[in-house]
């Protein structure tokens, strides 16, 4: 297939063959990066500007990784003066736009701020986590993982559990785990998820047992205890007595299903230590693949018009 | 000074609708209507057997005059507003300074008569600062100009204050407008709450925001006997909550402004920071619901909700942007076309919610209808030509509007403000 698109924004508005079109190729990638020169000169010659509003450890290592096995010139403005509430986001655009940069990776507090960038831009726009709203990078690396153990998504049952609200990479996991035709079941305190989610094609059960009964594969994420959570949760002690992943509640899921975390976690709180360091949590798994899903991103965006077939 | 309409179709009973009438106003009052009046030594205006209709009276805007004048000022407001038939506008008191005591209320009517086309009739706010904590001085505003008291947009969290505020009013038999929005439900919302704001990871304002201040108010009103007007109605549940309090007596009357009976969450599409309003756009159910309340007459008046932003304050992040919509220039024409061409409402009704029922409230006992003896503030339309709205073209300074390019019916081709040509 050929992809026509200059940015990445999120699941919700790529196609299923999209999706699976971005997962084959990360598969490629993959192999390229076993190999003793993980170098590859798909993006000689191009910049990547890592434009992150939001601290991060995971992503931006991931992205500058991939950025740099496919040799692309990498500038890192995290933390840089510049980035202030003085300069609006289509100032910089333009700015890092006329220096002649080829893509920019922004990790903003805002939803959409990856569409407003993208709207004032030659460069490709890759949304890294804007706001509430979608983390594509994150999700498709979890799809990339489910794939690799479960070679299909059509009839797999996938539960995700926690906060769902505050979560991009669960939103982006739901829009994607649905089109690709798996069935999703969401449990978590009722004030983390967020309105209507049913609406996103999901089943809905407070029981987390419910949720988990059957499921191939078990997606859960950070939750966060900050003062802004406190009216809508009461502790975290009562939040894993509830919704904790551990050994008791994995007996309802299928035998083989795997645990998925996006990271950092917090042992005992969303997972239990022994769930964690048994076999069936593939954390490490999905490290591992966070690279090579981020250069095909890039190399996809840098092929518009071309494409792989 | 004489002025003569000339060929006016008239609405009002009395008068036959294809007939054409003239018009003569002397000074600012409207001294005759009747057939082949005299044409010697006035000034003639020929409606061209087109509308003329009472000015239309503007229950909710913002003039940002003073301290935002970089959005707007009186001048460009009351150009804005004459295009689109107001001839008398309210102002909000969120200015800066706040219009919360006489000398601000001075400053607004005093500029008011030196660079305002239209009538300007200033809200004062209920409480210093627009805080909704300490009680501002009315009275004295009311005796420099005010002819309502308003919480400027900004929720009053206080039950006893605004009960207060509806006791103290009475003194001055002014309406008491509030902005319906419990601040703790709807937080850090942006839009309206449900799937459409979850897709697009915005946080939501659920309607239940707006309804149980509604309800509180009405019950307050009830127990004072204050004179409540509800601004800016948006949901379904109000509607309901207005509709049963009227048929129980009690003494409340509201509004509501045109996008919240054209425009859903739908348009907010991919980050649409120009529907980006406060109380938000809501579903089709609510929208259907206020047409309704239009038709059975729970809702008394069609506003503007007139708010300009900068350009840049729209054009940002959805959750930095502004609020607000530039609607002096629309809110007729898209009322005329989608209430009045639909069968929905006459435009008899529809010019009863812009002008006679905002004069009533407003206690504006001479305008509001066309009659001899009533103030000259008059407007001709035209019902007949259709053309595409042009936010370009705006007098306001917030050129910009998401009824771009709509086609409606319903231009005003000229007002006349005090017996004064104006446009």
């Amino acid at each position: 297939m050929t992809f026509r698109r200059k940015d990445f924004f999120g699941l919700k508005d790529l196609s299923p063959e999209e999706i699976r079109y971005i997962l084959s190729t990360a598969e490629t990638m993959k192999y390229i990066l076993n190999q003793k020169n993980k170098k590859s000169p798909h993006l000689q010659g191009k910049s990547v500007i890592i434009l992150f509003y939001e601290p991060s450890a995971r992503a931006k290592l991931s992205y500058e990784l991939a950025a740099q096995h496919l040799s692309a010139n990498v500038v890192d403005m995290t933390g840089s003066a510049t980035i202030s509430n003085t300069e609006t986001l289509q100032d910089m655009g333009q700015l890092i736009d006329q220096m002649g940069a080829d893509f920019i990776i922004l990790r903003h507090p805002m939803a959409g701020a990856a569409q407003l960038l993208a709207e004032n831009v030659e460069a490709s726009v890759i949304n890294a986590g804007d706001g509430f709203n979608e983390n594509p990078g994150q999700s498709l690396l979890d799809l990339m993982t489910i794939k690799e153990r479960k070679g299909d998504f059509e009839g797999l049952k996938v539960a995700i559990i926690g906060d769902l609200i505050h979560s991009r990479v669960c939103k982006s996991n739901m829009w994607g785990l649905t089109k690709l035709g798996a069935q999703v079941c969401v449990s978590g305190p009722p004030t983390l998820l967020p309105t209507d989610i049913e609406k996103f094609g999901v089943e809905v059960f407070y029981d987390v047992r419910q949720a988990v009964a059957g499921a191939d594969v078990i997606l859960t994420n950070r939750i966060r205890m900050e003062s802004r959570n406190k009216h809508v949760l009461p502790s975290l002690d009562e939040f894993k007595h509830f919704f904790r992943i551990d050994e008791d509640l994995l007996s309802y899921a299928k035998k083989d299903a795997i645990v998925m975390h996006p990271g950092p976690i917090q042992r005992g709180i969303e997972i239990s230590s022994k769930v964690i360091d048994g076999q069936q949590c593939i954390i490490n798994d999905q490290i591992a693949n966070s690279v090579a899903v981020r250069m095909a991103m890039l190399y996809i965006l840098s092929q518009i018009g071309g494409g792989l077939h | 000074m004489k002025t003569l309409i000339q060929n006016a179709k008239i609405l009002f009973s009395g008068y036959e609708k294809e007939e054409a009438y003239d018009i003569l106003i002397e000074d600012s009052t409207i001294a005759k209507i009747g057939k082949n009046l005299d044409t010697q030594g006035v000034q003639l205006l020929d409606a061209n057997r087109n509308y003329v209709l009472p000015g239309f009276i503007d229950m909710h805007c913002d003039i940002c005059d003073p301290g935002f004048e970089y959005i707007e000022d009186i001048e460009t407001a009351s150009q804005s507003a004459v295009r689109g038939g107001f001839t008398s506008i309210t102002c909000q008191p969120n200015t800066n300074p706040v219009i919360d005591n006489k000398t601000v209320v001075e400053y607004v009517v005093s500029k008011g008569i030196d660079y305002s086309c239209v009538n300007i009739y200033p809200y004062g706010s209920m409480s210093i600062g627009c805080k909704g904590k300490d009680m501002a001085e009315i009275g004295e505003m009311n005796r420099a100009g005010i002819i309502g008291v308003s919480d400027g947009d900004e929720y009053v969290e206080s039950a006893a204050f605004l009960r207060n505020i509806l006791r103290y009013s009475r003194m001055f038999d002014m309406p008491v407008i509030t902005h319906c929005e419990d601040k703790s439900l709807s937080g850090r919302g942006v839009m309206n709450d449900g799937f459409t704001a979850s897709s697009l990871g915005l946080f939501g304002m659920p309607k239940e925001a707006e309804e149980v201040i509604v309800a509180r108010n009405i019950i307050l009103a009830e127990a004072t006997g204050g004179r409540l007007h509800i601004a800016h109605v948006s949901t379904k549940g109000s509607v309901e909550l207005i509709r049963s309090a009227k048929s129980k007596g009690v003494n409340i009357t509201c509004e509501t402004c045109p996008h919240y009976f054209l425009l859903t969450e739908e348009a907010v599409g991919n980050y649409n920071t120009l529907v980006k309003v406060n109380p938000p756009l809501r579903t089709q159910e609510d929208v259907n619901a206020i047409i309704e309340g239009i038709a059975d007459g729970t809702i008394d008046v069609i506003a503007s909700g007139h708010r300009p932003t900068n350009y840049s304050d729209k054009y940002t992040e959805f959750d930095n942007a502004a609020y607000g919509i530039s609607s002096f220039e629309t809110t007729f024409a898209l009322s005329y076309t989608n209430l009045v061409e639909t069968g929905i409402i006459s435009i008899e009704t529809l010019v009863e919610k812009l002008s006679l029922r905002p004069a009533q409230i407003l206690g504006l006992k001479k305008k509001g209808v066309l009659a001899e003896g009533m103030d000259g503030d008059l407007i001709i339309v035209d019902t007949a030509q259709s053309y595409a709205i042009d936010a370009n073209q705006f007098a306001s300074k917030a050129k910009f509007s998401p009824f771009q390019g709509t086609v409606v019916k319903g231009r005003v081709l000229h007002a006349v403000v005090g017996g004064r040509v104006v446009l």
